[in-house]
This record gives C-alpha cells, sequence and structure tokens, in this order.
C-alpha cells in the first residue's frame, strides 16, 4: 500500500480558512478544511509555519480543538500579544486564506472513546483546547464514559467554549468551572485555583484508576500533577501538557 | 520562569521528522538520574536548537539542531530510549 509506506514521513501542506470564530476577547477559532486529511486522535497537534516575505520562517504547535470529522479540522488560538504567530492567527487571517502546516502530530496526550473511563480532565485558559477535542469526541462517538472536566479560568467573560460546555454536559460529563479572578454576581461555583480539594470533590477516585489530562500553563500543571499524586493517583496515569505564557 | 518552557509535545512534529515515528509516547530514562518519563513529558527549551531536559534532575537528555533539510542529534543524556512506535502513526487504522 502507498499509504503505508510513506507512513510517518510528515510533509507541509496547505489549508483553506473557511471560518474564523471569536471565542472570547482574545481567543479565537480556526476553522481549516485540509485535503486529504486522514483523521487524528483528540489530543494530537498540528505545526503551523509562517513564512515571511524574507523567507524568514517560523513554526507553532498547535492541539487540535475538533473531534475527527472528514477534512475539517478546528484550532483555538489564545492572542498573545508578544508572540510572533498568534497575532496572525487571530488578527490576520480571513476565510479564503490558506495556512500551511503538518500534522496530525503526537500521541502520548490523547485520548479515545476505546480507552474507556473513567477520565479526569484539568485545564486552565487555553489549556482546554485538546480536552474539549476528548470531549467532543466522547459526544461525536456516542459512547457514555465517565468523564469530568475541572477548567480554570480568570473570569466567566474568559470561559473559551462556555455555552458548548454547558450544552454538553450531563449524561456522564461533568463541567466545572473555578473561576481564578474574578467572579460574576451570584456565583457559586469555586473561585481559587485547582486544588487538592476541589480535584478530590469533583474528580473520580484514585482507586477507580482514572485516565487524568492535565493541560495548561507550566505552573498549573506542576501543581494539579503534584495534588493528584498526592491523592493517590499512579503518575504513570497522568498526562500532561504544559506551554509558557509566552509560546506564541 | 523561561518563557520558552514547553514539554515534549510542543515538539512531536520535529521528533517526527527526525525519527520518522511517534516519539511523544516513547519513554526515555535518564543517564543521570535513572528517572524515566514518556517524551511527552519532559522539558523543551527553544532557542537556536531545541533542548531537551530531565523534568526529574534538570540534566540535559537531548539536543536537536537542524540546518535548513539536516538534523544533528544528540541523545547522549538517554540512557535508553524505548517503545517509539510506527502504530502511533497509524492514526484511525487500530479502530
Amino acid at each position: 500500500m502507498e499509504g503505508a509506506a510513506l507512513l510517518g514521513r510528515l510533509s507541509w501542506q496547505l489549508a483553506d480558512v473557511v471560518d474564523l470564530i471569536a471565542e472570547t476577547a482574545r481567543v479565537k477559532t480556526l476553522a481549516l478544511d485540509i485535503p486529504g486529511w486522514q483523521g487524528h486522535r483528540t489530543g494530537q497537534h498540528v505545526d503551523v509555519r509562517l513564512t515571511a516575505e524574507d523567507g524568514y520562517q517560523v513554526e507553532r504547535s498547535y492541539s487540535i480543538a475538533s473531534a475527527p470529522n472528514g477534512t475539517r479540522v478546528e484550532l483555538t488560538v489564545e492572542r498573545l500579544d508578544d508572540g510572533e504567530v498568534s497575532p496572525y492567527l487571530t488578527d490576520e487571517l480571513r476565510p479564503g486564506d490558506r495556512l500551511e502546516l503538518r500534522g496530525p502530530v503526537g500521541g502520548y496526550f490523547a485520548w479515545e472513546p476505546a480507552l474507556g473511563g473513567p477520565v479526569l480532565l484539568v485545564g486552565g485558559g487555553s489549556g482546554i483546547v485538546p480536552l474539549m477535542a476528548m470531549i467532543r469526541e466522547r459526544a461525536r462517538a456516542g459512547v457514555d464514559v465517565d468523564m469530568r472536566l475541572i477548567f480554570s479560568s480568570r473570569s466567566w467573560d474568559s470561559i473559551i467554549y462556555r455555552d458548548e460546555l454547558q450544552r454538553l454536559s450531563g449524561s456522564g460529563l461533568t463541567v466545572a468551572h473555578t473561576l481564578t479572578r474574578s467572579q460574576p454576581e451570584g456565583w457559586t461555583g469555586y473561585a481559587r485555583r485547582v486544588d487538592a480539594e476541589m480535584l478530590s470533590e469533583i474528580g473520580p477516585d484514585a482507586g477507580t484508576n482514572p485516565h487524568v489530562y492535565v493541560c495548561g500553563p507550566t505552573p498549573f500543571v506542576e501543581a494539579v500533577a503534584t495534588a493528584l499524586v498526592g491523592l493517590g493517583h499512579e503518575p504513570h496515569r497522568i498526562r500532561t501538557e504544559r506551554f509558557g505564557p509566552t509560546g506564541g | 520562569m523561561d518563557s520558552l518552557t514547553l514539554d515534549g509535545n510542543a515538539i512531536a512534529g520535529l521528533l517526527q521528522e527526525v525519527f520518522v515515528l511517534e516519539m511523544t509516547s516513547a519513554i526515555g530514562t535518564c543517564a543521570s538520574c535513572g528517572a524515566s518519563e514518556p517524551i511527552g513529558a519532559v522539558r523543551v527549551f527553544r532557542g537556536a536548537g531545541v533542548v531537551l531536559r530531565c523534568p526529574h534532575c534538570g540534566d540535559v537528555l537531548a539536543k536537536i539542531v537542524k540546518r535548513e533539510e539536516q538534523a544533528c542529534v544528540d541523545l547522549s543524556g538517554f540512557r535508553t530510549l524505548e517503545g517509539a512506535s510506527r502504530a502511533g502513526l497509524a492514526v484511525r487504522d487500530d479502530r
């Protein structure tokens, strides 16, 4: 099979930008059509490459936000003010533009329905993106895997995918928000950083051997992973993905 | 904190380009401290090249420098590196 012979050889290709969706003031979803896309596992990435007129190139890795859906792939990008790539993607890109990328890549931070549950997802800010792909895949596949999300955002307005998370929650998907900087009037949810108490209140018991995925800024991931180990979770069941605050 | 600190997930594409295998699930054992971690979980620092460091002791595990179409790879910080898979590349064949 020709396809099998080429397995693993990554090549850059052009994707068509079909839609841009504002998620919050700083976060946008890029809906792409990638001809020949063979699908992906949720949690995988693509590398995006920008080339300046003088030939200068810069690459960044972005998590795929969507569940597998033909040749349509969505990336959700947070605008970082001093980033080299994200301001272009969030401010300059328009439907009809083309974007150079390659992928899918990765496999360590991946989940699929066949892995089963229970699943604990812990996200900080735009760390929700690969976790959202898993939540969407669970819904798409129509499985009733016990999946629980703890999502830390600064404020109500900065909650990425807020409406969709509300719509998808229930029937085995638990969504718990914590708002660390400001809370709307009458807020009764969590209003602090994710800690051991929150993890044990929302998360499945360590004894049930959950698959755990933690994604967010490096200090967030370190704190959550340490708390999880303290609660008795096996370190090898805790998969982590970190990013620096100015990655890009 | 170093603003360019990431982890091995962020260089999945570079690793696949160099090794032609899915490397983030591979388990690396640090030659200095003996701790084992999936490559997805090791610290990555990006500069002129990419430096992988052990998340436990901080020692350098590997360095990768790309120049045009060539890559220079130093893996001397690993005692072993195992479990790199072709299966990980077969996106949906295993369903």
